[in-house]
């Protein structure tokens, strides 16, 4: 295996200056949405993909990439300061993490979150550089019945792990694959659905979506909230080293963390969010009943603030190694390859080995940066903490408004994209959750045209789903999801997991 | 019979009135056969698949009981229509105002959304977010965006 020659070339490219720069901009961009609450990765990348017209695709996904993981080491901060999560991924971080700020211990807090993402950042490296090329090989032998049984499976493993409702799930992602078939149909040529508007027969942007639903849509939620005071722990931090204990203490929850958030990555609808949530229900199994865990345990922050990076980190791998995005942030990068004309699937690896490896290696660095970036120099994001929301929601529209426009140099999409806020805001009051609809719309045209082909070649025989063992085995283990997560006992239990929020 | 779960019912009828009109949209165009499946064909499986489930979100609401019935709570009206009336009116004014005056609007309108207005906070983002657009989209990225009124020929 010439994993040593790959890691060589994909390093060789992550060193270049230009690459470098847009690692760390990515990385700075990344921690500074993860520190303020209310803006997240998905609302940012997709702002940010206008912009990347002018750029390489190499630097291009390095930079959405460093984005990614670098919010879930800002989010800690947010979460360990002032308990407001800067990213759902730090939700549970909140809950030991501000009450060791509040004993004056947000020092040691802070360093257990940023030595752990850093051990899990590099782990999960080493997990992607390791198991892509396989699962590559795998991918090859795919036909179109196994890719769309494969989607099929995706889809539903995303909704199965990671959301409330599962029936309203399940109807978000066939509306997100309903409003995909707003195009020109390929294979006929028929435009569809598209009231012989011009525009909409290339089909909605699915940055339009995206930036409707989850840019504004958001602001207008959190708007609707009544302002709350925050209590900000800015002067105690200091004594950034954790004592010996802290060590002992927090190192196998770290070695925990990563190794559940580096398998709950890779799964369909894993990442950084279920990833924290799970190592933290481990952690509290482990620390039992007595003890100070929920009232300042290390290991409470230690565990999942390992697992979401973890988790960050390997989610990368069945979107380079498939082209099948695992959860929304995925989905964007999918978006952001086709952009530069890549289309994204196991042929990426061998077609564009420097982008991929490039990309594997920049994580590495990356994690290195953000332990600079979130550590010494964390004194700059907690002023930021300090600034208000009133001032930051213009901003932000501003920028979706201008990213929105540049995308086609017209004002169609800044029309539409005031739709799908409205639409985005009727999601959040309805409770249906946006991301599903999301990973449905970037899939839709994939899935149709697998199916297409796949009836085409079986001439109409439905059962060539069934017949394929690999196919058969994909659609088996998505029926299998859905059954198990109906049984009574882990129905409860999931319930329960998800009050907890 | 008695609403068990305000939010679920409205979501359930919405997904069965979407699913509908994109089953009636579908029929428009060539289903094909399974063999050669046409335009419409995936579509309709789809709308009709989501009808479906809206119906048993729908039936749920109507028998499973729920806390409280599940409220959908009081609608944030004004952040609403002023986000998306400053969208639509950043639209309308670039091609035709450009960058330079369309920014300033934008920020003084989507601040009426906040609970606190003060005109000078407001002023000085209005001002700051102008420049920095400017360095940003035009000078930093250099994307083709209209800088100043087109009637003054820019």
């Amino acid at each position: 295996m010439d994993l040593l020659g790959n890691l060589a070339l994909g390093f060789g490219v992550a060193f270049t200056f230009t690459n470098l720069a847009y690692a760390f901009a990515g990385c700075v961009l990344g921690t500074l949405i993860g520190v303020l609450p209310g803006l997240g990765p998905v609302a940012t990348i997709a702002m940010l993909l206008p912009s990347i017209y002018s750029l390489d695709a190499t630097p291009a996904l390095i930079m959405l990439a460093g984005i990614y993981y670098g919010a879930q080491y800002g989010g800690s901060t947010t979460a360990i300061l002032i308990n407001v999560p800067g990213e759902s991924s730090s939700v549970v971080t909140a809950i030991d993490g501000y009450q060791m700020a509040r004993q004056g211990r947000a020092g040691a807090a802070l360093a257990a979150a940023g030595l752990g993402s850093f051990f899990a950042g590099c782990v999960g490296t080493v997990i992607i550089a390791a198991f892509a090329p396989p699962l590559t090989e795998l991918a090859f032998k795919f036909g179109p019945q196994e890719y769309f049984s494969l989607m099929v499976l995706g889809l539903i493993g995303a909704v199965v792990l990671a959301s409330g409702s599962l029936l309203k799930a399940i109807a978000m992602i066939i509306l997100g694959l309903l409003l995909a078939q707003i195009n020109t149909d390929v294979i006929s040529g028929t435009a569809r659905y598209s009231f012989d508007v011009p525009e909409l027969t290339d089909g909605i942007g699915f940055v339009v979506i995206a930036m409707g639903v989850f840019g504004f849509g958001e602001i207008i939620a959190n708007l609707g909230m009544p302002s709350e005071h925050r209590e900000v722990f800015t002067k105690s931090v200091k004594g950034l080293w954790p004592t010996k204990q802290d060590f002992q203490e927090a190192w196998p929850a770290v070695v925990r963390g990563t190794a559940l958030g580096s398998l709950l990555g890779v799964l369909p609808g894993g990442g950084a969010l279920l990833a924290s949530f799970a190592a933290y229900t481990v952690e509290k199994k482990v620390a039992g009943g007595k003890g100070r865990f929920g009232k300042g345990d290390i290991r409470g922050v230690a565990g999942p603030e390992s697992a979401n990076n973890a988790g960050a980190q390997t989610s990368f791998i069945p979107m380079l190694t498939l082209g099948i995005p695992p959860n929304a942030v995925m989905a964007l990068m999918v978006g952001a390859m086709t952009i530069k004309g890549i289309q994204p699937g196991p042929q990426v690896m061998t077609s564009n080995p420097q982008l991929f490896w490039g990309l594997i290696a920049s994580m590495w660095v990356g994690n290195a940066m953000l332990v600079i970036l979130n550590l010494p120099l964390i004194g700059i994001w907690i002023k930021l903490l300090t600034v208000p929301y009133r001032f930051l929601f213009p901003a932000i529209t501003l920028f979706c408004c201008i990213g929105v426009y540049t995308l086609n140099n017209n004002t169609f999409d800044v029309y539409m994209t005031a739709v799908f806020a409205v639409v985005g805001y009727v999601f959040y009051k309805l409770s249906c959750e946006a991301a599903p609809l999301l990973l449905g719309f970037i899939l839709g045209p994939m899935m149709e045209e697998n199916l297409r082909r796949a009836l085409l070649l079986s001439r109409g025989d439905w059962s060539t789903f069934l017949v394929r063992p690999l196919s058969a085995g994909l659609l088996i283990a998505a029926a299998l999801m859905i059954v198990i997560v109906l049984l009574p006992s882990i129905k409860n239990k999931r319930e329960e997991a998800f009050q907890e929020e | 019979m008695k609403i068990k779960s305000q939010r679920d019912f409205w979501s359930g009828l919405m997904f069965v009135v979407v699913g509908v009109v994109f089953a009636v949209g579908a029929t428009n165009y060539s289903m094909g056969s399974s063999a050669r499946p046409g335009p419409g064909y995936f579509p309709l499986i789809l709308s009709v698949l989501m009808a479906i489930l809206g119906g048993f979100v729908l039936f749920k609401s109507l028998t499973i009981e729920t806390e409280g019935g599940d409220p959908i709570g009081a609608i944030a009206w004004r952040p609403l229509l002023v986000i998306v009336a400053s969208i639509a009116v950043f639209g309308l004014a670039l091609p035709r105002l450009g960058l330079a005056i369309t920014v300033p609007i934008l920020i003084v309108m989507t601040s009426l959304a906040g609970d606190e207005f003060k005109w000078k906070g407001v002023l000085v983002t209005a001002v700051v977010l102008t420049v920095g657009s400017w360095a940003i989209f035009v000078l930093g990225l250099k994307l083709v965006i209209p800088m100043w009124p087109s009637f003054l020929g820019g």
